[in-house]
């Protein structure tokens, strides 16, 4: 009896997670179903799920018209750039509040995260005058450093929840044996921390990869990454979905590649710690 | 080798150096439609004259467009040497001394070739401060089939009690046939577009010659009640959702008996690869009640320069060749005339090649019969069939459409949304100084 109610609460269970999943996942799904659509079909009422006429059509227009490649690497450089530079910052941060905290450390934690709370928007203006008086429009450097501000709270709070779970007695012991600072940080600290790390890493090119406000505020030709291309398939006057889509799938194909490659290390650094 | 190898390296670098000294690259900045995109594929016409200037596109969806060069002009930040605006900004902006003037391009662009009514949208104090690229107008596109079955047949120049006896009659909604397909989504380019140039055809205006709004008129009252009438019984379900494209779909699959919007739709619903009605498709004037302005607006997408860009002269000739008539001509030789930019010059409605195009003649007509300096039917202190040109009916036009968006929907009546609308304009007016 105890076995067919685990089985049936397992079947909702699974039910339940398909469910989400699917729902999650559905508008990707239709993205992409609707980038081989004709622009006719794209819209057509009620709509039409496997049954059209299958085109690539959308690809080549999208790829004769925009330079995709040059969207794709600035993006790479941006997301990729910023990544690095945020780690570099944020592993020294991290490392002395987790192990050599002071009396305010949890203040300035949430002080670092209360930026995050501010609608960007709001220092759009003076950000964009800074740039342009510091000759940083449209360039990548630009927008490397932005990124790179933007996200640092977030990687310094991952590192930080899991640095503390590295037991300090291991780092004292390396001391112990002579080892500075530099190769406590870089040969103790840094390896035992690789899953985490890994995940922050991750999850930093997502957000970074997918930013759109500064991204495309800040730039204009040179620097504009794949949110760019994305925006220069919209259209208000014209049917545009099927293009829309083909540029969107484009753009997302890369991140949804690394990221399904990399779900289990993503997931294990996400959930570390969760469970004791 | 070595001395070979070096020889070439010096090449190249002289090679990269006469090729920055000579070439001068501008970025444009533009809107993602029809005739925008096709003028990026004919660009080896404006390199083989202007082979020393190298264009740089960047296409934006309208809205993000609008907030970037926006940002841009007014910070003189120096991103876009030469931006796609609207006629809502270009008065705005040349005001301010945001744009350069074009009045001294050559003769041979033939400024008096524009159509008055576009080119006067475009001019302030004397001095033209954008290039028209392509104007429309709106204009009724209604179904020829079912006005045939209906036993009506469509003035030239149709009133809107036409317009509701024709609806009523082409209305048959089990077969998800609706009479009428007009603009609902809120926003100021989106239902106000709308509303605001069906108004001045009931002798509605937004402001008196005090600038007091003026929504607690009688005239606004049945400029929203005839909508709002119009659309409830005669519409397609969740219209207060629907824009251009969304009704753009709804009269290609057959479900709209009449759609008033833009006069460039026209060249879309014709289209047999995209429309299922393209065989059956008429068109005619916005309608009015005889006071004299129609229910039509009257937009233009402009080639403007901004004041802060270093390259003045090579933005200009890019804005001279693609609002020439030459590049009428190009558009036509490649691509037909039904896809050359309409609606900015006279001379191409003089063409009888293009008057026989099946739209041609319905959108010159609509264009010259707006006025954006005498938009209404009592004199008004402000520029706009559809907008009104102050920096401030962004925000105020998007308030007031969420008011009459939300009584389409049900969520209020046509009174309480005209009150809403009175008050917030009241409101905002009084912040900016207008009234005391």
């Amino acid at each position: 009896m105890a076995r067919s109610v685990s089985t049936q609460r397992k079947l909702i269970t699974t039910v339940f997670a398909w469910a989400i999943g699917i729902a999650i996942f559905f508008p990707i799904l239709w993205t992409i179903l609707t980038s081989f659509k004709t622009e006719a079909a794209a819209i057509a009422d009620p709509p039409v799920w496997f049954n059209f006429d299958w085109t690539v059509e959308n690809y080549a227009t999208v790829q004769e018209r925009s330079n995709y490649f040059r969207h794709f690497m600035n993006s790479m450089i941006i997301s990729g750039g910023s990544t690095l530079l945020g780690l570099i910052i944020a592993v020294p941060a991290a490392w002395s509040m987790a192990f050599v905290p002071a009396k305010r450390t949890k203040d300035v934690l949430m002080w670092m995260l209360s930026t995050k709370m501010l609608p960007p928007v709001g220092v759009l203006v003076p950000i964009y005058l800074l740039f342009r008086d510091l000759g940083l429009l449209d360039t990548r450097i630009g927008l490397v450093i932005v990124l790179t501000l933007i996200n640092l709270p977030i990687i310094v709070w991952m590192l930080y929840t899991y640095f503390k779970e590295i037991p300090g007695e291991i780092l004292e012991a390396a001391r112990m044996d002579g080892a500075s600072l530099r190769s406590e940080i870089i040969h103790v600290l840094t390896p035992m921390a690789i899953p985490g790390m890994a995940s922050t890493v991750l999850l930093n090119i997502i957000l970074a990869w997918n930013e759109a406000f500064w991204t495309l505020n800040l730039t204009a030709a040179k620097a504009a990454p794949l949110t760019a291309f994305i925006a220069s398939y919209s259209s208000p006057e014209g049917l545009f979905y099927a293009k829309l889509s083909a540029a969107s799938t484009m753009a997302i194909a890369p991140i949804l590649i690394m990221g399904w490659f990399s779900q289990k290390q993503l997931v294990r650094g996400l959930t570390f710690g969760a469970v004791k | 080798m070595n001395t070979t190898f070096r020889a070439l390296m010096g090449a190249c670098a002289l090679a990269a150096l006469a090729t920055g000294a000579t070439s001068e690259t501008i970025t444009v900045a533009t809107v993602n439609n029809g005739d925008m995109i096709r003028m990026q594929g004919l660009m080896d016409d404006f390199y083989a004259k202007h082979p020393d200037i190298e264009v740089e596109w960047v296409t934006l969806e309208e809205n993000v467009l609008r907030q970037r060069v926006t940002q841009d002009v007014a910070t003189k930040g120096g991103q876009f040497d030469v931006m796609t605006i609207g006629t809502y900004e270009v008065p705005i902006w040349g005001e301010r001394g945001w744009l350069v003037s074009l009045n001294d391009l050559p003769e041979s662009y033939d400024i008096d070739d524009l159509l008055p009514a576009i080119r006067d949208g475009l001019t302030v104090e004397g001095e033209l401060y954008a290039a028209p690229f392509y104007g429309e107008s709106s204009m009724v596109m209604y179904r020829t089939d079912l006005m045939e079955k209906a036993g009506l047949e469509m003035p030239g120049a149709p009133t809107w009690d036409f317009i509701k006896e024709a609806a009523a009659a082409m209305t048959d909604k089990d077969n998800e046939v609706y009479g009428i397909c007009l603009r609902g989504k809120a926003g100021w380019g989106e239902n106000m577009a709308f509303l605001t140039a069906m108004s001045n055809s009931f002798g509605a205006k937004w402001f008196d010659m005090d600038w007091k709004p003026q929504f607690d008129s009688e005239e606004w009252a049945t400029t929203l009640n005839t909508y709002l009438d119009l659309m409830n019984n005669f519409g397609p379900p969740g219209a207060s959702g629907n824009g251009f494209n969304e009704n753009l779909a709804l009269f290609q699959t057959g479900k709209c008996g009449m759609w008033i919007d833009a006069t460039v739709a026209a060249s879309f619903v014709t289209n047999p690869n995209d429309s299922q009605v393209a065989d059956s498709v008429g068109f005619a004037q916005a309608p009015d009640n005889g006071l004299g302005p129609r229910g039509n607006w009257l937009w233009a997408w402009n080639l403007g320069i901004p004041a802060g860009t270093q390259k003045v002269d090579a933005a200009k000739a890019f804005v001279e060749w693609a609002t020439s008539k030459d590049y009428t001509a190009l558009v036509a030789s490649k691509e037909g005339w039904a896809n050359v930019p309409p609606g900015t010059r006279q001379s191409l409605y003089e063409n009888p090649e293009y008057q026989s195009v099946p739209f041609a003649k319905m959108t010159l007509e609509s264009i010259l019969s707006a006025d954006p300096k005498n938009p209404t039917v009592d004199e008004v202190p402000y520029v706009g069939v559809q907008f009104v040109a102050i920096p401030e009916f962004q925000g105020i036009g998007t308030a007031v459409g969420q008011q009459f968006s939300a009584a389409l929907a049900g969520q209020m009546s046509a009174e309480q949304a005209l009150d809403n609308a009175q008050k917030l304009t009241e409101r905002e007016m009084m912040k900016a100084g207008y009234i005391k």
